[in-house]
């Protein structure tokens, strides 16, 4: 690990001036950062500790929203009750995230700001044009690995995931991130943190130097709404997904009065399938229907040779978790 | 007073706890890393870039001045190495790079942190050569190596074309298994220190004598020049069976560096260092007549190596011993590529040899319509079909029988339920009974306690505690009376532990001197300060033993629920019964049964060290990429075993039961995929994407 400074601030404007330099990299739980700062992937000059500085609460607001502080442990923002009782969806992909000991060291903002775990990414001696732009990307190449890779493209150099179930879910109930900056704070849908990283796959969110995710926004919750979150991936614990799908549905009789599906582990963020929603919204809750409008929204992926199960298993979990929730 | 004979004190075949176990829990236990040295440095290795090529040119000069570095070695400046036949362990001796990740130079500084830091500052060029890492079934640079872990590679008898043609029904089909790394728990890990021209070395090692030979023949030592201490060892499977370069790169380095210096393979850096099971490619004939009896037998393997080292993964030897055929033909391909040299891994051959035919034999009972477990029945054999010779103890049946009891085979139904579709699969286990010579010692005290020693080592499967319980029985005292002393060289010689034959062969040794000091001490009135000593070696009386064929088997019974819409597998039940001689210690046994069998279900479902072709290496190269079973993947494990007296093979009666567990998992798990879908499966591992429509 290369030598670095180490700063723990103890206010938000002393974090935000601490971290805007270049070369400067926050870190919260660090359950993603150390090990990639020890496999030298993250060289950072310096670290500046957020944790005396970040929310820790998770409050009810007056309209019913919930605000949900930066720094709130994964394990503690899964087992409360009023995440548990409105946004079933959101415990689900959080404990279907990561190990207990991960979830309680884990936050809320550093959650979503996880690196891709592609293979390539993670060593220093492999090309990679997120790690190191221009090198090549071999998972695009005949008999690259991408297996676990994207199925919907957003950049013609990388086509490695997001890794975050948490963010799925976040994405598919419109979360809301308030970012600090210069003593401002901001919000932004989280769908929006992530950049379309056409042109530089290694700049992942739209975050500016100094900027911090503070907290998440939840809408308040919809009478009549169920929701549920399935991951698939290859082993029953301790993986990260092939397909997941956060799901959300409200019903006015058998027509659908509104759905919300977001996919993890097809593209380098969150997959929200609105064209997939729009097509369900108002239409009687089938099968028929949602396998139809899901299969349209994939008409648009473009897998490799080793990824192309995902178009079937995709197309059968949203089916599937739909069928649930009616 | 009444004279009473005494109770004879029984301990082989007690459920005794761990002797090693407080102090494994509780992190007292010392491996190889953690002896402490004074003035240590650390080591830490750089990995070649390419696959094939040469190295150009090295800079160390920006590592070299990091604070803390204390140098940096390399084959332009590294010592010259004496004689081995296993060229992985020359390390920085010449330009030329064989795999990609092979070690080409190592940092030593004052800590580990500093020695990894620095690597990235070092710059190596090369001269990159075109390479070849894919393994195929008829590469043309295939050719039939002259043995196979250290056995005949071939086997032909009797006309199998003429049984085949003739075969009322045949099986034709190819197999696959996947490169699968062991990674132990413990990582690949030395502590080097010299005294003068002593060597001592604290080594993740499964066989101390050989670290030390091969050790001292590259130092250009004698023997008695240096000691190797393996006290404690976090897993092996294989891997650790001879010294990696790890080993040799600490022991140079500190040579060099004139301070003790510690080297611990990264996770990352076993996947090309520390040894694999490579892929393999299978082919199964099978011809038998109506009733499923087999007519004809061929299984032909091809598998790969590196270009330092020959290793062959001995796929046929095991399944050639199996069933009754009057025509048979078994043979191995071996391929020399651009790859890390493959190792032995638990159940080596007999792994994936089983997935191969124990899947073909369900395809042959499908075919024939006889019920798998029957077939088997039908198709066994008293003799070694491929020697001639007889079984001492050969139990497959009772297996299969008391398997299917146990399961509840003639009940079994398909069901499906919240769109999980249930099957069951059934296979065969084997695993031969192999035994080394081995020395021991015994001393008796004057305070009534005795010490065992022997070089013997615990790698995790109980090996000390099942020593104890046999040298207690022989000697006729309470175990708290016998301490045994194993994992070191300068303790009589003892075979490593692989093969399963550690058990088997040290336990022989130390019986024996067991039995010699019973004796001794019955002609002797006191004992002196310094105590009574015996030692034995086994290797007359392994020599003199009859010549039949001898080993363990049994059967595997596997339920399984695959997920109509994800084509998820999860293993509900998993019921195996072997016959392995005689079971020293149930607890521990159990625990070995239960760990090969939960490999077996990652072997089936999950472990494929992934190749990039392009980059010539094997790309998921960490635990979050390279996957086994997690607990929730692992359903109650049921493992029991039958009886056996089988003097035949040593005065104790073991076989062994550090691999049979693996052995058949596959299949039986591959055949009840089947049972569930329809879906026959041929390439491992099973996945999703093999079971899941458009």
């Amino acid at each position: 690990m290369r030598p670095f400074e180490y700063f723990r601030p103890s206010s938000l404007a002393d974090a935000a001036q601490l971290g805007a330099v270049s070369g400067a990299k926050y870190i919260a739980g660090g359950t993603n950062l150390v090990d990639l700062m020890k496999l030298g992937v993250e060289q950072p000059d310096r670290v500046v500790d957020l944790r005396d500085v970040l929310e820790q609460e998770i409050q009810e607001l007056e309209d019913g929203s919930i605000r949900i502080g930066a720094g709130v442990r994964n394990t503690d923002l899964a087992s409360h009750p009023l995440i548990r009782r409105q946004y079933p969806a959101m415990s689900r992909a959080i404990v279907a995230g990561a190990s207990g000991q991960i979830r309680n060291v884990a936050t809320t903002g550093g959650n979503l700001l996880q690196r891709t775990r592609c293979v390539y990414f993670q060593d220093v001696s492999r090309p990679c044009n997120k790690r190191a732009p221009g090198t090549g990307c071999p998972a695009l190449e005949s008999g690259g690995l991408s297996r676990g890779l994207a199925i919907f493209r957003t950049s013609e150099e990388c086509i490695a995931t997001h890794p975050s179930d948490l963010a799925v879910a976040l994405v598919a109930f419109d979360a809301e991130l308030a970012l600090w900056r210069d003593g401002q704070e901001r919000r932004l849908p989280l769908e929006q943190l992530y950049t379309s990283q056409e042109s530089a796959p290694g700049r992942e969110t739209i975050l500016e130097p100094g900027e911090i995710i503070t907290a998440v926004h939840l809408p308040a919750p919809v009478d009549g709404r169920r929701s549920h979150y399935v991951k698939v991936r290859d082993r029953a614990s301790f993986a990260f997904s092939l397909v997941s799908v956060a799901a959300a549905v409200e019903l006015d009789g058998d027509t659908v009065r509104g759905v919300r599906i977001a996919l993890g582990g097809v593209a380098s963020r969150p997959w929200r399938a609105r064209s997939a929603e729009q097509a369900i919204q108002g239409a009687p809750a089938t099968s028929a229907n949602f396998s139809r409008a899901i299969r349209d929204e994939l008409t648009t992926a473009v897998p490799t040779a080793d990824n192309r199960f995902k178009l079937a298993l995709a197309h059968n979990l949203v089916v599937s978790t739909l069928e649930e929730l009616i | 007073m009444s004279i009473q004979a005494p109770e004879r004190l029984s301990f082989i075949g007690r459920d005794i706890e761990r002797v090693d176990a407080r102090l494994k829990v509780t992190g007292r236990a010392t491996y190889a890393y953690e002896y402490p040295a004074e003035h240590v440095a650390y080591a830490y290795g750089i990995g070649a870039a390419v696959a094939r090529g040469r190295i150009t040119g090295i800079d160390s000069s920006a590592a070299q001045g990091v604070e803390g570095v204390i140098a940096v070695l390399d084959h332009t400046g590294a010592p010259r190495l004496g004689e081995t036949n296993n060229r992985e362990l020359l390390v920085f001796q010449s330009d030329r790079v064989s795999y990609r990740g092979q070690l080409i130079a190592a940092v030593i500084a004052e800590s580990f942190e500093t020695a990894r830091d620095a690597s990235q500052l070092v710059s190596v060029s090369y001269e990159q050569d075109e390479h070849d890492v894919v393994l195929t079934e008829d590469h043309p640079a295939s050719f039939r190596p002259e043995h196979v872990a250290y056995r005949v590679p071939e086997v032909s008898v009797g006309d199998v074309e003429t049984a085949l043609a003739q075969a009322e029904i045949t099986v034709d089909q190819a197999y696959a298994t996947a490169a699968a790394h062991h990674m132990a728990l413990e990582p690949h890990a030395s502590l080097a220190i010299w005294e003068e021209d002593q060597l001592t070395v604290f080594e993740s090692s499964q066989y101390a004598y050989e670290a030390r030979d091969v050790i001292a023949k590259l130092f250009a030592l004698g023997p008695e020049q240096v000691r190797v201490i393996n006290g404690y060892v976090g897993g092996g499977f294989g891997s650790k069976g001879s010294p990696r370069p790890q080993m040799v790169i600490a022991a140079m380095a500190s040579r060099v560096v004139g301070r003790p210096v510690k080297m611990a393979l990264t996770r990352q850096q076993m996947f090309p260092v520390s040894g694999y099971r490579g892929p393999t490619v299978q082919r199964v004939r099978l011809g038998a007549n109506r009733d499923g009896e087999l007519t004809a037998f061929e299984h032909r393997a091809a598998a790969q190596t590196s270009r330092l080292h020959d290793f062959a993964e001995p796929c046929t030897t095991g399944t050639r011993t199996m069933y009754a055929a009057a025509n048979r033909f078994d043979t191995h391909r071996l391929t020399r590529l651009d790859v890390p040299t493959p190792s032995f891994c638990r159940g080596p051959g007999e792994a994936p040899g089983f997935f191969a035919v124990e899947s073909a034999l369900d395809e042959l009972a499908i075919a024939s319509g006889v019920d798998p477990v029957e077939l088997r029945i039908r198709n066994d054999t008293t003799r070694d079909p491929s020697t001639g010779h007889e079984y001492s103890t050969r139990n497959l049946v009772a297996c299969l029988e008391e398997g299917a009891r146990i399961y509840g085979w003639s009940r079994r139904r398909n069901q499906e339920a919240e769109g999980w579709r249930t099957g069951h699969g059934v296979a065969s286990s084997m695993y031969p009974t192999y035994q080394m010579p081995s020395r021991a010692a015994i001393v008796a005290y004057p305070d009534g306690t005795f010490a065992v020693r022997l070089a013997a080592v615990d790698i995790g499967t109980g090996s000390r505690t099942a020593l104890l319980q046999i040298a207690a029985e022989q000697l006729q005292v309470p175990l708290a009376r016998v301490n045994v002393e194993i994992g070191d060289t300068s303790l009589p010689y003892a075979v490593g532990a692989f093969a399963s034959l550690g058990t088997a062969s040290w336990g022989h040794a130390v019986h024996l001197a067991g039995r010699e000091m019973r004796q001794l001490l019955e002609g002797t009135d006191t004992i002196p300060p310094e105590g009574l000593r015996v030692e034995v070696d086994t290797a007359e009386e392994i020599q003199a033993r009859p010549a039949k064929a001898n080993a363990a088997f049994g059967a595997q019974f596997a339920q399984v629920s695959v997920r109509r819409h994800t084509g998820e597998v999860r293993v509900d039940r998993l019921v195996g019964v072997f016959a392995a001689g005689r079971i020293v210690n149930p607890r521990t046994t159990r625990s070995q049964l239960i760990g090969g069998m939960t490999w077996g279900i990652s072997m089936a479902l999950l472990e494929e060290t992934a190749l990039d072709p392009n980059l010539g290496e094997y790309v998921t190269s960490d635990l979050a990429s390279f996957h086994f079973a997690s607990c929730a993947d692992i359903p109650r494990i049921e493992a029991s075993w039958i009886e056996e007296d089988d003097a035949d093979i040593n005065p104790v009666g073991v076989k062994g039961v550090g691999e049979i567990g693996i052995v058949g998992t596959a299949a039986a798990i591959a055949n009840a995929v089947f049972d569930a879908t329809g879906v026959r499966v041929r390439s491992l591992p099973v996945r999703l994407d093999d079971l899941l429509g458009d």
